[in-house]
């Protein structure tokens, strides 16, 4: 299996007035293409903060990122924009979704800026919501659409450029058991076709889904066990 | 891509109805004060030249008062006028108000000019009925006359005017012809006077110098060159002193009114350019509100791949679409104000290529000086800055 993203000596400083708060703490981490990675930890241990480096929306104070072979660090804003929609799919924990824009238009949404023709923009954003179920709420808006309803809309968002890697924040935080339980059928899914996820979670349950579990103290990494 | 970004900043538009309506609302102000304030100065401008042109532009006017011992001009000075170059004839105007009686009816006040037969020549169609006055008429100062159509009317009512006999301050005047009614400015308006030889017209009137003479200009474009030399006669004639004639070239005052009237359009519009600066403003308000608001999306498309030119130009599009609809809605009332007033105050209404160009142009261009920073502003928020954003 090839490497997908490593991640050497990450540290990530905030500074708040005089002081230093260290976030993530020398965060050394490899993952392959195919994995399905939990990150469990508890609240404010540097989960998110972790995954927004992964996803290249943040930059980490000192340490070297590789993803998809490149050094992140050396790409400037337009190339970061591209490895953005190309290589990654977001879902973030309070789904993020344009309350402007039905259920399919905000699937679209990425493949705008992948300039994917509007027919096949259609035609694909449809097939995906298919696949979550949403068929008949494809013109819904989202505020009337349910929570786990919205939170397979931000899915089908993130699938839809086919990226390498699915990144998911607290996927199932807002839902229910058994819609959590659905939408992590969903994930199995999708990773047994060959997509790489890396799922935050400071629930143990739910990370029993995965593959791989990485625990996260304080910004110190450690590999749990998979149960 | 540009199709996407003019859909996404048309739906916002939509979305902020009101905001996007009173946003729209300062550039219209602005684009439409400054269409109807440079539409109605021009067309003013051209009725004034036009009235002024009516006066004669290819005629220059000497006023001549002339020393203590040579008052007005003599017939030599005449002969020496009409020899400047360019000058294709000198017509002398010699004018008084006096009585007039015909058949009983006794009218005071009337005024009298004195022309020659130049003047009838280059106002060729100065009659309406009969002729004008001949070379013969000058130098045998005939007792005849023209009759102003107004004054026709009044005395004449029914019955044919040329070829009667009217009394003019006591001398016998046979009438040869009738002037046309002349349309032009009330300036020119020769409707309520008399025309007569001016020979004549200095015997009747008790009128010893010629103190106006019109110089015909062959060439127009010389008028500078003939003012210089008719200057250079007069000043010879009156031996140098001062104030004593006036040269008065219609093309002069039309070039100053053309000057007056230029600085004028330019003050206005300046005024004007004010109020739509004020509009631009008010484009940048509402576009960096918009930003604010959107901060979130804007972090979001980031997220999902939005490049940093593509959020820029989504947010410039915004408001140049801002921008442009005020201008074209501010053309259309610019032009219906100027229009108004072009009915009210009685000039022709013309709108040139160069005012629709300088209006949509300029509404472009406010949009994009005023929408730039809003958007360069969102497309340089963090992405990650921007989606904690709540
Ligand atoms: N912009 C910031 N400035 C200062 N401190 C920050 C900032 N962002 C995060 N932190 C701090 O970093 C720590 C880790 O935050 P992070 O959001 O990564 O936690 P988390 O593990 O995702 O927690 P949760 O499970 O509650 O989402 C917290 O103590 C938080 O206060
Ligand atoms: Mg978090």
């Amino acid at each position: 299996m090839s490497e997908i993203l490593n991640m050497l000596d990450i540290v990530k400083c905030y500074f708040l007035d005089a002081e230093e708060l260290v976030v993530l703490n020398k965060i050394n981490l490899k993952i392959n293409e195919g994995e399905f990675v939990s990150i469990l930890g508890p609240s404010g241990s540097g989960k998110s903060t972790l995954m927004n480096i992964i996803g290249c929306l943040d930059v980490p104070t000192s340490g070297k990122y590789i993803l998809a072979n490149n050094d992140v660090e050396d790409l400037d804003e337009k190339e970061l924009a591209r490895i953005r929609n190309r290589e990654i799919g977001f879902v973030f924990q309070s789904f993020q979704l344009l309350q402007r824009l039905t259920a399919l238009e905000n699937v679209e949404l990425p493949m705008i800026y992948a300039g994917v023709s509007p027919e096949n923009r259609h035609k694909r954003a449809a097939e995906i919501l298919g696949r979550v179920g949403l068929t008949d709420k494809m013109n819904n808006y989202p505020n009337q659409l349910s929570g786990g309803q919205q939170q397979r809309v931000a899915i089908a968002r993130s699938v839809v450029t086919e990226p390498t890697i699915l990144l998911a924040d607290e996927p199932t935080g807002a839902l229910d058991q058994k819609t959590g339980q659905q939408i992590m059928q969903l994930f199995k899914e999708l990773n047994d076709e060959g997509r790489t996820i890396i799922m935050i979670t400071h629930d143990t349950n739910i990370a029993r889904y995965s593959k791989r579990i990485v625990n996260i103290l304080d910004g110190c990494l450690s590999e749990g066990a998979v149960s | 891509m540009l199709k996407e970004s003019m859909k996404m900043a048309w739906s916002n538009i939509i979305h902020n109805k009101m905001r996007s309506f009173l946003t729209v609302l300062g550039v219209l102000i602005g684009v439409s004060s400054i269409i109807a304030l440079i539409t109605i100065v021009q067309g003013a401008t051209g009725s004034i030249t036009s009235q002024i042109s009516s006066l004669g532009a290819d005629k220059i006017t000497i006023q001549a008062m002339g020393t203590r011992l040579k008052q007005g001009l003599n017939e030599n000075d005449l002969v020496q006028l009409s020899q400047v170059n360019n000058v294709s004839g000198v017509s002398p105007t010699v004018s008084g108000k006096t009585s007039f009686v015909y058949d009983r009816n006794v009218k005071t006040g009337v005024s009298v000019e004195g022309k020659n037969e130049v003047y009838f020549k280059k106002e060729s169609d100065i009659l309406a009925r009969g002729r004008g006055v001949n070379i013969l008429d000058v130098n045998n100062k005939n007792s005849i006359a023209v009759i102003g159509s107004d004054l026709a009317k009044e005395l004449f009512f029914g019955t044919e005017p040329v070829g009667q006999k009217i009394l003019i301050n006591g001398n016998t005047v046979t009438l040869v012809g009738v002037l046309k009614e002349s349309s032009g400015s009330i300036l020119a308006s020769t409707n309520n006077t008399v025309i007569m030889p001016y020979t004549s017209a200095m015997k009747t009137l008790g009128v010893r110098n010629i103190t106006s003479v019109d110089v015909y200009m062959s060439d127009a474009n010389e008028s500078e060159s003939i003012t210089n030399d008719l200057t250079t006669i007069l000043n010879s004639a009156f031996n140098y002193r001062e104030n004593t004639f006036s040269v008065l070239n219609m093309q002069n005052i039309i070039d100053v009114i053309g000057n007056i009237t230029g600085m004028l359009t330019l003050l206005l519009a300046g005024i004007a350019s004010i109020s739509l600066l004020v509009g631009g403003i008010g484009i940048m308000n509402m576009m960096l509100v918009s930003v604010t608001e959107r901060t979130t999306e804007i972090g979001l498309r980031k997220a999902l791949g939005a490049e940093p030119a593509q959020i820029q130009l989504q947010f410039l599009i915004e408001s140049i679409f801002i921008s442009l609809f005020g201008g074209i809605l501010g053309l259309i009332l610019g032009i219906i104000i100027a229009l108004s007033a072009a009915v009210i105050m009685d000039f022709t209404f013309t709108i040139t290529a160069w005012t629709i160009i300088l209006a949509v142009g300029f509404s472009a261009a406010v949009g994009t000086i005023f929408g730039l920073a809003p958007a360069r502003k969102a497309s340089r928020l963090n992405p990650i800055d921007a989606l904690r954003h709540v």
